[in-house]
């Protein structure tokens, strides 16, 4: 007894060592964070950086990171008709991304509140639609678009962007619909609420950070949607993505002003995360505790 | 206000070979308060919901003032619940969350406001009316579940044990004033507790449950001073009595290296059933620890809480342990000696298989224990 009362600072050296782990632990995880982060940031970085240098410093080896900056390739790409592209990407995103909240809130919320029978092998099929590989799907898909004349057009791309976020959407939503406590329901029927009102005023309010991140994630798959855009537009009903294509040539330099257009392609969706970033990062990980 | 019946009531879980509830029988008059005790599994918790209509009748009926609305939605019974955990909506403001169930009757949003306010008056939380409910304490939020149970004024409240959330003390505060509200008001209240004290203090009757069956339904102190068998016995109480199972030797039963003489009502009970053995049952108030004449036993723990202890003890000559509760601060240090007397009079017994009481109406009163 008497030589632990003696000792003291042996007693407080054992109680700073795990506290001096644990801090290394964290600085530890924070390199790797950073890291990653870097690695993942540093292609959207240059993709910033070589849109605003000429398309000869942009081809340069080694790459040139000391440079003149010009907005010359963005003068270039919007004169080269941006608008309807972008036009037609917002379209087809914004509606398909309501049409998809529409159908997937009752879908997920029957799924999570009031499961029917086999409601396990309702949710694995929504996810088994997923599997088939849409290059599989693609000459079906074209040959049907062509027969009822649906070819380049926007609601062809909405309907099928629909299809696509659908069954994400059906999954993403149930697991956040499973977070309201069941109490809560409870509660809202004994204060009288119907059906419409459980929804509206007690679910819908509790598991809006999960919808915002379920639209964002729908809608920054359909903006960024190629392999249906390229095969069954044209002209009309073209998107961003199918633009941004229009740059690549066999012929001359193109990777600055294909850098400016990929870079003005992906400030809707930068903006669009920016707003919902609380809600994102809330909504993301709302069905991972429980 | 009003009257709540339980008709021989039944739950089963779809799934399940159990009953949760079975043939549970109840009748609460109007204004009364009565409590649905039990521990855990018991069935006290579905009974409530059966009456609040979130879980379906298998068989049987309950009537709300007379009503059957055994096949009614929650939202037509017009009863008001408080949940366990309260169960706000975390996007509403507290004035918001007491209101609702008015707005979805659709009373007009004057009238609205004012009852919220007068009920955040009543409960002292008009202060808190714009908060959301994440930024409230425990006992807050507990108050405002509370108001948006009294705001509708409705036929009955329903409790769902909730003071489980709260601290020892505020547990103490809040079961207070929930028994002055409801005094207040007046209104038929079905309270669940796993907490025998807080069902002795609140209740005007209590139902005590055990898997799925009632047990006995009675106001507190008929639970305390007679009940109808071992299970109710042990359970209300506290420390719970005493219950041991021994032998029986010509008209009595041999306690540690004593042999006690069971009083005539119990001996002719025993008697009757032709028994070899019974439980006996003795409160720890109604054990003395003397410096005399007594069963020997050994201190294994004292348990001081200040008022009184409790002091538990094995008997010589075996492993039965007892419970004795004394007044004030008992400094018995574990390991010594004591010796226990037992008042013959102050005995329950109980079938050694059925546990059901076997003297009737052989009340075990306040009054006798005070005796001489």
């Amino acid at each position: 007894m008497a030589t632990v009362a003696a000792n003291p600072r042996t007693q407080r050296a054992g109680r700073r060592h795990p506290r001096i782990r644990q801090r290394l632990t964290g600085v530890a995880w924070g390199t790797v964070a950073w890291f990653l982060t870097i690695i993942f940031f540093f292609p959207v970085f240059w993709m910033i950086l070589t849109s605003f240098k000429p398309e000869s410093a942009a081809y340069s080896n080694p790459p040139q990171f000391v440079f003149h900056p010009t907005l010359s390739e963005y003068k270039q790409v919007f004169s080269a008709g941006m608008g309807p592209f972008l036009a037609n990407s917002a379209i087809a995103t914004v509606v398909s991304v309501l049409l998809v909240l529409a159908l997937a809130t009752p879908a997920a919320y029957a799924l999570s509140m009031r499961p029917i029978a086999h409601w396990r092998d309702a949710l694995f099929f929504f996810i088994s639609t997923k599997m088939l590989p849409v290059v599989a799907a693609i000459v079906p898909i074209y040959l049907a678009v062509r027969d009822i004349g649906m070819l380049d057009s926007i609601p062809t791309l909405i309907v099928l962007y629909t299809a696509m976020n659908l069954p994400i959407a059906v999954w993403m939503m149930r697991s956040f619909f499973l977070e309201v406590p069941g109490e809560m329901l409870e509660a809202a029927r004994i204060d009288g609420a119907d059906l419409r009102h459980e929804l509206t005023e007690v679910v819908l309010p509790a598991v809006a950070p999960g919808l915002a991140a379920t639209a964002l994630i729908c809608a920054i798959f359909s903006w960024n949607e190629f392999f249906f855009a390229l095969n069954l537009t044209s002209i009309r009903a073209a998107t961003m993505p199918v633009f941004l294509v229009g740059f690549v040539t066999s012929e001359g330099l193109y990777w600055a002003k294909l850098a400016a257009a990929a870079t003005l392609a992906s400030v809707p969706v930068l903006i669009a995360g920016w707003i919902a970033q609380r809600q994102l990062v809330r909504g993301l990980s709302m069905g991972a505790i429980k | 206000m009003a009257e709540v019946i339980y008709r021989n009531v039944s739950c089963r879980y779809a799934g399940s070979d159990q009953w949760a509830v079975e043939d549970v029988s109840l009748e609460v008059p109007d204004g009364e308060f009565m409590v649905l005790v039990g521990p855990s599994g018991s069935g006290k918790t579905t009974a409530l919901r059966l009456l609040a209509g979130l879980e379906e009748v298998s068989d049987g009926r309950i009537e709300i003032d007379g009503r059957d609305v055994s096949g009614i939605d929650s939202r037509e019974r017009d009863i008001a619940m408080v949940f366990q955990n309260y169960a706000l909506y975390p996007n509403k403001t507290v004035a918001q969350n007491i209101g609702f169930s008015l707005k979805m009757h659709g009373v007009p949003r004057d009238e609205r406001d004012e009852r919220v306010r007068e009920v955040a008056q009543m409960l002292d939380i008009d202060e808190l009316l714009d908060r959301k409910p994440r930024q409230l304490s425990g006992g807050q939020r507990q108050r405002v579940a509370m108001g948006r149970a009294i705001v509708r004024r409705p036929k009955a409240f329903l409790m769902d044990e909730p003071l489980s959330n709260l601290d020892a003390k505020l547990r103490v505060q809040t079961r207070v004033q929930i028994a002055e509200l409801q005094r207040r008001l007046e209104t038929t209240t079905v309270y669940v507790t796993h907490d025998q004290g807080e069902a002795m203090t609140l209740g005007d009757r209590v139902a005590v449950l055990r898997d799925g069956t009632l047990q006995q339904y009675a106001p507190p102190r008929e639970l305390y001073e007679d009940p109808v068998n071992a299970f109710v016995a042990g359970f209300i109480g506290l420390p719970q009595m005493n219950l041991i199972r021994l032998p029986l030797e010509n008209g009595g039963v041999r306690l540690g290296d004593q042999m006690i003489t069971l009083p005539e009502g119990l001996k002719r009970a025993t008697g009757e059933r032709s028994a070899k053995e019974m439980i006996v049952g003795i409160r720890p108030e109604h054990v003395t620890i003397t410096d005399g004449e007594g069963i020997p036993g050994e201190v294994v723990l004292v348990e001081s809480l200040g008022a009184d202890s409790y002091i538990h003890a094995k008997l010589a000559g075996g492993d039965t342990q007892f419970v004795a509760r004394t007044e004030g601060y008992d400094d018995r240090r574990p390991g010594s000696n004591l010796r226990l007397r037992i008042d013959p009079d102050r005995i329950y017994g109980f079938d050694a298989e059925t546990e059901e009481r076997l003297q009737t109406g052989g009340r075990v009163t306040a009054a006798a224990a005070a005796g001489p």
